[in-house]
Parts: structure tokens; sequence; C-alpha cells
């Protein structure tokens, strides 16, 4: 059963993680933990206003939050909770039941010759 | 895009229903296919463990034993961490098809949202659902 929220979740991870700019923004606050539009805009092939315009996009879709940091400046923090959902639909494509099924049937098959006489 | 809530499979296997039900519900049948060094204590509540060499390991919880035709059991969903409540339903079921059994494995509830997650979603200005929302969802998972 679809849920439309979940969907929309997912769909806002995703879309997210298919510019390679906002997939640099969301590795570098997940490696490196909370941080600021200059810093980010300082450690990657970004300029400033497209880090702002980023972080903004992002923060509109809850996959990162906004902060009061050091000197009023506002930092940037990773949001969890969507990523999980993400997680949830890779989950399902990950499930490797074709696989599993085959060996069960040729666990069967084997065993069959031993037992069965 | 469609959040896929549930896999379905349905095999033909030339062996019995009781040869198949041993290979799902023992320790020994699910060591040779499955997992290694599965554990179980086939009872419903009951709990039952695998690894794997990539150092992955399932814990299990048997839902549903009705022999030789059901067995069902819960399960982390893969990639979130240990302790969070969401799981997946495993159900097989087998049916005598001529000689050999007809298996169906359905796995459910990869799109369960968690209570987090409808937070997110409703992001403060429903406040009141959120909170009715999580209940509903974690009364869902109880009695799965």
């Amino acid at each position: 059963m679809p849920q439309p929220d979940i969907e929309a979740i997912a769909e806002q991870v995703f879309a997210a993680l298919a510019d390679p700019s906002r997939r640099a923004i969301l590795a570098a606050l997940a490696s490196g933990g909370p941080a600021t539009a200059t810093d980010l805009a300082g450690q990657l092939p970004i300029t400033r206003q497209a880090v702002a315009k980023h972080l903004a996009l992002l923060t509109e879709a809850g996959l990162v939050t906004a902060e009061p940091g050091e000197r009023r400046r506002v930092r940037y923090r990773l949001s969890s909770a969507p990523m999980r959902v993400a997680q949830q639909f890779l989950a399902a494509l990950a499930r490797d039941w074709d696989g599993q099924l085959d060996a069960l049937k040729d666990h069967l098959d084997q065993h069959a010759g031993k037992s069965e006489d | 895009m469609t959040f896929p809530d549930r896999i379905e499979r349905t095999v033909e296997i030339a062996h019995p229903p009781a040869r198949v039900w041993a290979a799902l519900t023992t320790a020994e049948g699910l060591s040779a296919w499955f997992g290694k060094d599965a554990k179980i204590d086939l009872r419903p509540g009951g709990s039952a463990s695998m690894r794997w060499d990539s150092g992955d390991t399932a814990e299990m919880r048997v839902e549903r034993v009705e022999e030789p035709m059901v067995f069902g059991f819960t399960w982390h969903i893969y990639g979130l961490s240990g302790d969070d409540p969401r799981r997946t339903y495993v159900e097989f079921t087998l049916e005598p098809a001529g000689a050999g059994t007809r298996l169906t494995m359905v796995e459910s509830g990869f799109a369960q949202l968690s209570e987090d997650a409808y937070r997110t979603a409703y992001d403060g200005n429903t406040q009141g659902w959120a909170s009715e929302l999580g209940e509903l969802v974690d009364y869902l998972d109880a009695a799965a």
C-alpha cells in the first residue's frame, strides 16, 4: 500500500542525491558534522552563492536543519530521519530473495539423493 | 516512483511440503541454504538467528508456526540500526502441488513510517497529527 508521505520523503532524498553539488554538501555534513555555508564553500569546488542556494533547498526538503552557531552564523546539520526512509526503499531493492530461493531449491535437490533411498 | 512495501515470490519445488518445512524451520535446514550457524526456537515469540561471511547477522522473532503450511517471522530492515523498531514480516506459505510444493514468500512492511519520519513529513505545523500517527504505527508494528 503506497503512502504519499513516505513516497514524498524518499523522492526528496533521491532528488537531492541526484545532483553532484548537493551530494557533495550532504557528504561533507555527514563526514565532518555541522558546518556553515562559508565552511562548505571553502571545502568544496562550489561558489558560496551556489552552496547557499542548495542549502536553502535541502532545508526546505527537511534533509538538513539550520541551527545557530558561533558568532551568530547559521550552521547546517544533516537530518537523518529522511535518509532512513530512503534506506528502507533501498533495503527492499537489496533483498536478494531470488538468489535465496534458488539456494533453497539447490539445497533440497542435493539433499534428496542422500536421504530418499 | 512507487515505494515498494512488499516483495512476493512463488516457486515450485520438486519436494514434498514436509521436506521444505524442515529446510525452513530447523537450524540444520536454515544453515544449509540461508545463513550460517542458524539457531531457532520454533514457537511463536521464539527467537532465531543466522550470520553470513560478510559479517552481517540476522536476529529474527518467530511469529507463526502452522506445520507444515505457514511459517512467519519478523526481522530488522537491512541498513537500519539494530535498535530501530521497524521490522519487516516474512511469511512462507507451503501448498502441496502434485508430488512437490508451491512455496510462496511474502516480505512486507518496507514502507512503514516511524514517528520521527512523520514528524519530518509534517514539520511541526501539525504536531498533534505526528504523535497520533506515530502511535498508530507503533500499534500496527506491535500487532504485526
